[in-house]
């Protein structure tokens, strides 16, 4: 996308990575006084919302978000080594996520590599300053894993197509303005993954009614889209009829980031093994500082080495003398690994709290307002969304090690 | 805190080469026909892995070696433990680095050039079943222009084959470390779990040896503190090799064997806990190249230490958990003698102590990590 773009010297960077950090340090936002969230799965407040998109807004106008798509929509037209480098930066001075990630992650470089020009004029600007928030509509209540089994309808009448069916787990679905969906326009062929589209479609429009979802946390982030005779123009269909899988497979790709043709940002506040150490800081076990307990010291240091060999297993997929005994064993089993390590992190975080353990969101009592509480049971959006963490142990035992079905 | 990883081109053909020697010359048939055998090893497969490099790797160039770094044994290590390749490798590279932190400059060129060329040398740490002491009770005194040794040191890994024996005590109330060729010695084989490996316990009764033998007192107890790390990497890459052996195993029976009308690796009671292997054993491999990348000529920094005690923690519970599941998923056949998983869980249980169990690593690992924190 950017094969024109000139590769930066190491001292343009140097300076850059100057300039961002200053610019970051000087405008993080204070404290809102409520919890903000930690991945674009947690908006479930309009609070919440107005803040992450005005610090989106500010981000971009600032030029530090897409600054490796083109100008003239919007982004810098820089090398993406720029857009790395701003991301880290956001990750070690602690600003919030750029939230609205379906537009960033997924929906902007699709419509960057295989969109109209006016596609790209409609959309992409919109995305980076998040006037237009993107959802993403694959799940559906029947198969949450099983995305070839896509059950939603999609059929063409004239200039338009009549949707019907239901996704679930639709991120920001009560926000959004466009939803990059999945949905079935021929159910006769041989391979069910042939028969299915892919729509870049308006969230506005007459039969579309997306309800939120209260997860586990008591809290609201997801919805429940229901399409009933919705019919939406027939130009929002992105590639040709069938190519649905293919495409949704497509933007699987971009997840992984600028480098990948993703616009940047945070996508989520990471929480490590030094922030729970940290919160154990004030809390005592038999009257004397639980870090000196010696059975919480063993545990802590279980997961300091589950927290190190998984941070060492990302260097080491990219040694090949190193991967060629189990190939893609490292690839495939990463998301089982952190999704699950961050689990019992976060649980171990609230174990360790003593009474205080009890504690929820809203109780003025809570450690650091009870954000592991939360923490935690958010983390259940990362071991059984995308595939829960049984499927993937499937999928790696077939796939890396040979294991019959 | 290090998070460095590096493997070099030439690490890479290393490894490629010894996992292809390890493969050939250490099928289980092989390993099977020694673990009978008094000295545990094929000394053809010895000498050619001296006539390979393979002893002098880490030994200065003077010496007669190639002067890499240590941690370029790693990938040695964890091609033996896959093969099941036991010989006095992990015990004449100990030694050699002790004599290499905490030698003479005359027992250095008296002893590196032979240790590179295939003459076997172990180090006697341990007076017993406690890797958290590390004193020894096993004392020199000095006698006229000799040294006099009395005590015992226990399960001497690779003793009865080794030419040079380099024996931990304690002189004047500091750990020295004292030379001893194996002549007129009192060693007692044990009978180890690990029916791959030999040790005996030495008894030294006023043991008499020139002072000459000592080494270097300024260096032996960095040095001390060096091997027994070293010590626990070699381990952890030979476990971390023989892991993945063990999920070889399990996995090329989980693909043939039928119950009940299906492939039993189908079931996910069996298929979970085989990737749970994999994972393990993954976290296992990246530790100890880690470990490699960061170790050195010493005395070891904190990066260091914690990489090694990393290292061995994990994969002493990957390999211990990986035999303990092999033997359970093979059933009936599990309980044999004749099932390869009786291999990987014996010599789980004790590689699993050596140079320190994974709770005495977590107990070291929590003082450099938790206190220090800042």
């Amino acid at each position: 996308m950017n094969s024109a773009v000139e590769t930066p010297s190491e001292q343009e960077l140097n300076n850059f990575r100057k300039e961002v950090k200053a610019w970051l340090t000087a405008n993080k936002p204070a404290d809102p006084g409520f919890l903000l969230p930690q991945t674009f799965m947690e908006v479930g407040s309009d609070q919440q919302l107005d803040f992450l998109r005005e610090w989106q807004h500010k981000l971009w106008s600032a030029g530090y978000l897409g600054m490796a798509w083109p100008r003239e929509y919007g982004g810098q037209g820089v090398s993406a080594a720029f857009q790395l480098i701003a991301d880290s930066e956001m990750r070690r001075v602690g600003v919030p996520i750029a939230f609205n990630v379906i537009g960033l992650g997924w929906a902007g470089p699709l419509i960057l590599d295989r969109g109209s020009d006016a596609d790209k004029e409609k959309y992409i600007k919109n995305i980076l300053s998040a006037e237009d928030i993107w959802c993403q509509g694959f799940s559906e209540p029947d198969h949450g894993s099983d995305l070839g089994n896509v059950q939603t309808r999609a059929v063409r009448d004239g200039a338009e197509y009549v949707i019907n069916g239901t996704k679930i787990w639709t991120t920001m679905g009560n926000y959004a303005k466009y939803m990059i969906l999945l949905a079935r326009t021929n159910s006769e062929t041989p391979r069910k993954y042939d028969g299915l589209s892919f729509f870049l479609s308006p969230m506005d429009v007459a039969g579309i009614d997306p309800r939120p979802i209260q997860k586990l946390t008591g809290e609201y982030g997801f919805t429940e889209t229901f399409f009933t005779d919705a019919r939406i123009p027939a130009s929002c269909l992105m590639g040709e009829e069938g190519e649905g899988w293919k495409i949704a497979m497509q933007t699987l790709q971009y997840e992984r980031g600028a480098e990948a043709g993703a616009a940047g940002g945070l996508m989520q506040v990471r929480v490590v093994m030094d922030d729970v150490i940290a919160s154990l800081r004030g809390v005592t076990r038999d009257g004397a500082p639980a870090l000196e307990d010696p059975v919480l010291r063993d545990q802590l240091v279980q997961l300091l080495i589950e927290e190190k060999a998984n941070s060492l297993s990302n260097r080491r997929a990219n040694i090949p003398a190193l991967t060629s005994d189990y190939p893609f064993s490292l690839n495939l089993s990463g998301k089982l690994r952190s999704s699950e390590f961050n689990r019992r992190m976060r649980q171990f975080a609230i174990a360790a709290q003593g009474g205080n353990g009890g504690l929820y969101v809203g109780d003025s009592s809570a450690i650091a307002g009870g954000f592991w509480q939360r923490a935690y049971l958010n983390n259940f959006a990362t071991t059984i969304g995308g595939g829960t963490s049984q499927i993937q142990a499937n999928i790696i035992g077939e796939h890396v090690l040979g294991l019959p079905k | 805190m290090s998070n460095a990883l590096e493997f070099t081109a030439e690490q890479s053909m290393i490894l490629e080469s010894a996992r292809e020697f390890c493969r050939d010359q250490s099928p289980i048939t092989q390993v099977r026909a020694l673990l009978d055998s008094t000295s545990g090893f094929n000394r053809d497969v010895w000498q050619a892995m001296a006539d390979l490099g393979w002893l002098g790797l880490a030994i200065p160039e003077k010496f007669g070696g190639a002067g890499m770094s240590i941690g370029s044994v790693v990938p040695l290590a964890e091609s033996m433990g896959r093969a099941m390749l036991a010989t006095p490798f992990f015990s004449t590279t100990l030694a050699a680095q002790a004599l290499l932190r905490a030698g003479t400059v005359a027992q250095q060129e008296a002893w590196l050039p032979k240790l590179a060329t295939g003459t076997i040398a172990t180090v006697a740490l341990a007076d017993g079943g406690d890797w958290g002491v590390e004193d020894s009770q096993c004392l020199a005194q000095r006698a006229g222009d000799s040294l006099l040794l009395t005590g015992t040191k226990a399960y001497v890994p690779d003793v009865e084959s080794a030419t040079l024996i380099l024996v931990q005590c304690q002189l004047d109330g500091q750990p020295a470390l004292v030379l001893l060729e194996n002549q007129g010695l009192r060693l007692d084989a044990n009978t180890l779990l690990d029916q791959t490996k030999r040790a005996a316990s030495l008894t030294l009764d006023a043991f008499q040896v020139a002072d000459n033998a000592l080494m270097d007192p300024g260096r032996t107890s960095a040095a001390l503190r060096d091997i027994r790390l070293l010590g626990a990497l070699l381990v952890a890459a030979e476990s971390t090799g023989s892991t993945a052996a063990c999920l070889d195993t399990v996995v090329d029976y989980l693909k043939t064997r039928k119950q009940f009308g299906q492939l039993i690796g189908s079931y996910q009671a069996l298929k979970h806990p085989t990737v749970e292997m994999l994972n393990a054993m993954d976290a296992a491999r990246s530790l100890i190249y880690h470990a490699g990348t960061v170790v050195d000529e010493g005395p070891l920094d904190r990066d260091a230490e914690i990489a090694c005690r990393m290292a061995k923690a994990q994969a002493s519970e990957a390999l211990a958990f990986a035999g303990d599941r092999a033997v359970q998923f093979h059933g009936g056949m599990g309980f044999t003698y004749e099932c390869d998983a009786q291999l990987y869980i014996r010599r789980a249980q004790h590689s699993q102590q050596l140079f320190g169990d994974p709770w005495h690593h977590r107990k070291r690992l929590g003082s450099l990590l938790l206190d220090d924190v800042g």
